[in-house]
């Protein structure tokens, strides 16, 4: 031990001349544990617990390695919980079963120190299952240290993934049924089913010969650890007395006897896998990278200079799936990202994609944006009498409806204050040729009515989008067509306010 | 020989639990569980006085981080020189 020879020097001195220790108090653990404001000098744990026992071997392999600066320790929910008040490292505490994942975390923002995620079986092999597995999977360079003793401790009992078949517990008061219950999970032998993990090994507290092997287990994980090698896991088989209503002698011994058999003590891997040592990202100069999504040409030449009177813009698109609502959205997205806004596009997804209706919601704004969800759009543009229906009474006041019918159903009445424009889309995409244009008659009028953004942009992004030449003029025509009945018809007695729409 | 035991165990009254983990484990059986209680209710573990060899055993046993702590008769030089290497319990080690 590294400083056994200060405390001993510190011992003799007192009274034991001719003696020098061997064991005594890791200086990894506090003088005293600040948890309440009694008992400072005991650990929380009852009288023959495994946890103290795995807490010592770990402090004493920290010791030993003198990784003591260097380490973090992430403590579970489940008894350990308190294990801050006792180790004298970085701490910290986590959500049930969530260890790994901060672990995970905390390894890859500081990879020099040492994370430690200590875990009972409640946490790791029930809530934390897919944390640990996937931890494992990703070969994190961590130390998992399994604490199981087949029982939910803290909470008084309950049966866990790891409780023996026929035991009783809270949960399971006729003993545990697998046809009910399921069987034991057994961890260390699943986790060993993966590529990545580097150490495997489950190891009992239950005898002198056990104990010991625990102890070369944990400093081998440690040590791995220490050396970069990759994810350590020691599954460390423990007595819980107080629930299982055993005197700790008895129920370390029950560890041998019945726990075991069930859970074979094995080093289930020790080897370290090929794995590529770069895992940075092809990166490509920035130009590369922008050159797939602009054509020549540019958007920026006067398309930058367009007047955005506003400072949020907000857009719902609606109707069936198939007329192009999520793609018009799509397209005033890019539009606003050409011209410099913060923009947001959420589509929804789901049954309604499949001859339903669909929405989608737009925002598009001089600030960061802060949720892309939209319950009040400034326009709504609705491309079916359904979603005119079901959307319009949330357009507020001063906003703008874009109706896809030459006039509103006889029964419909609009929201106060709100302008509604019906313009016959369809019937004029149909006249162009395609009434798939009809998103882009809509974007047209719906452009030219706000202004929002600038046609000329529209264009640059129709472009960049459809490859074929004469569906091009088509769109080029949809466009116009939408911006024309604008001024034809609507714009009349229309002023664009500040905001960006007609009053 | 009780005079001359290799080692020596002292345990922390204050911090023993009285699990009686340490006593179950000692190979040479030199510690008890004391006939009084101590002030936490428990009869905590005590040593007898002989037979000790420092194997540390019981430390590794004990739940608590500091109850037990375990002490080893440093050899004369002569001695050192005659002494057999280790014990039989060292050798678990």
């Amino acid at each position: 031990m590294a400083d056994e020879s200060k405390v001993g020097l510190k011992e003799l001195e007192v009274s034991n001349n001719g003696f020098e220790v061997i064991h005594t108090k890791s200086d990894l653990f506090y003088d005293l544990y600040e948890r309440k404001s009694e008992l400072q000098h005991q650990t929380h744990y009852c009288p023959g617990c495994g946890h103290g026992v795995a807490h010592k071997l770990i402090a004493e392999a920290l010791q030993e390695l003198g990784l003591q600066d260097k380490t973090v320790f992430v403590s579970p929910v489940g008894c350990s919980v308190f294990a801050y008040y006792y180790f004298d490292v970085g701490n910290v505490q986590v959500a049930h079963g969530r260890a790994p994942a901060s672990a995970t975390a905390i390894k890859r923002a500081c990879p020099d120190k040492i994370v430690i995620s200590y875990q009972g079986d409640g946490d790791l092999a029930a809530i934390g299952t897919a944390e640990i597995v996937h931890a494992a999977n990703r070969g994190e360079k961590i130390s998992v240290f399994f604490v199981n003793n087949g029982i939910y401790g803290m909470t008084g009992g309950q049966m866990a993934p790891t409780t023996l078949v026929g035991e009783k517990s809270t949960t399971s008061p006729w003993g545990r049924r697998p046809a009910n219950e399921g069987f034991p999970l057994h961890m260390s032998e699943l986790l060993a089913t993966l590529e990545a993990p580097v150490y495997i090994e489950r190891v009992a507290l239950s005898d002198n010969k056990n104990i010991m092997k625990a102890r070369r287990a944990i400093k081998k994980a440690l040590e791995i650890q220490r050396d970069g090698a990759g994810f350590t896991f020691v599954e460390i088989l423990s007595p819980c007395p107080t629930i299982w209503g055993k005197d700790p002698v008895e129920a370390r011994r029950w560890v041998l006897d019945r726990m075991v058999p069930v859970f074979p003590l094995n080093v289930f891997r020790d080897r370290k896998p090929e794995m590529p040592v770069n895992n940075a990202p092809p990166q490509r100069p920035v130009p590369d990278v922008l050159e797939i999504t602009p054509k020549e040409g540019g958007y920026e030449g006067g398309v930058a200079s367009h007047a955005h009177r506003f400072k949020n813009f907000t857009i719902k698109v609606a109707g069936f799936g198939g007329q192009g609502v999520l793609l018009l959205g799509q397209l005033l997205t890019e539009m606003g990202m050409r011209e410099g806004l913060e923009v947001s596009w959420l589509p929804s997804y789901g049954p309604e994609m499949r001859s339903g209706s669909a929405h989608c919601h737009v925002c598009l704004s001089k600030n960061r944006i802060g949720s892309p969800l939209i319950s009040h759009p400034n326009v709504l543009v609705a491309m079916n009498e359904i979603s005119l229906r079901k959307f319009a009474s949330q357009v507020g006041p001063g906003g703008l409806i874009l109706y896809n019918r030459d006039a509103l159903p006889a029964d419909f009445e609009a929201p106060p204050k709100v302008r509604v424009i019906c313009i016959p889309a369809s019937e004029m995409a149909d006249k162009l040729g395609s009434t798939k244009t009809t998103n882009i008659v809509l974007m047209g009028a719906l452009l030219e009515e706000t202004e929002c953004l600038s046609p000329g942009t529209a264009m640059g992004v129709i472009e960049d989008k459809v490859k074929k030449v004469e569906l091009l003029e088509t769109n080029r025509k949809a466009l116009a067509a939408g911006r024309h009945f604008i001024d034809e018809h609507a714009h009349l007695e229309a002023l664009s306010q500040p905001d960006g729409y007609a009053e | 020989m009780a005079g001359q035991a290799r080692g020596k165990v002292t345990i922390d009254v204050e911090e023993c639990k009285g699990c009686g983990l340490c006593v179950e484990s000692c190979p040479p059986k030199c510690l008890e569980l004391a006939e009084e209680l101590s002030a936490y209710g428990v009869h905590p573990a005590r040593y007898t006085g002989h037979d000790c060899t420092g194997c540390g055993i019981c430390f590794y046993c004990c739940p608590e981080p500091g109850a037990i702590t375990v002490y080893r008769r440093i050899a004369p030089p002569k001695a050192a020189v005659a002494a057999p290497q280790g014990d039989e319990h060292a050798a678990t080690l």
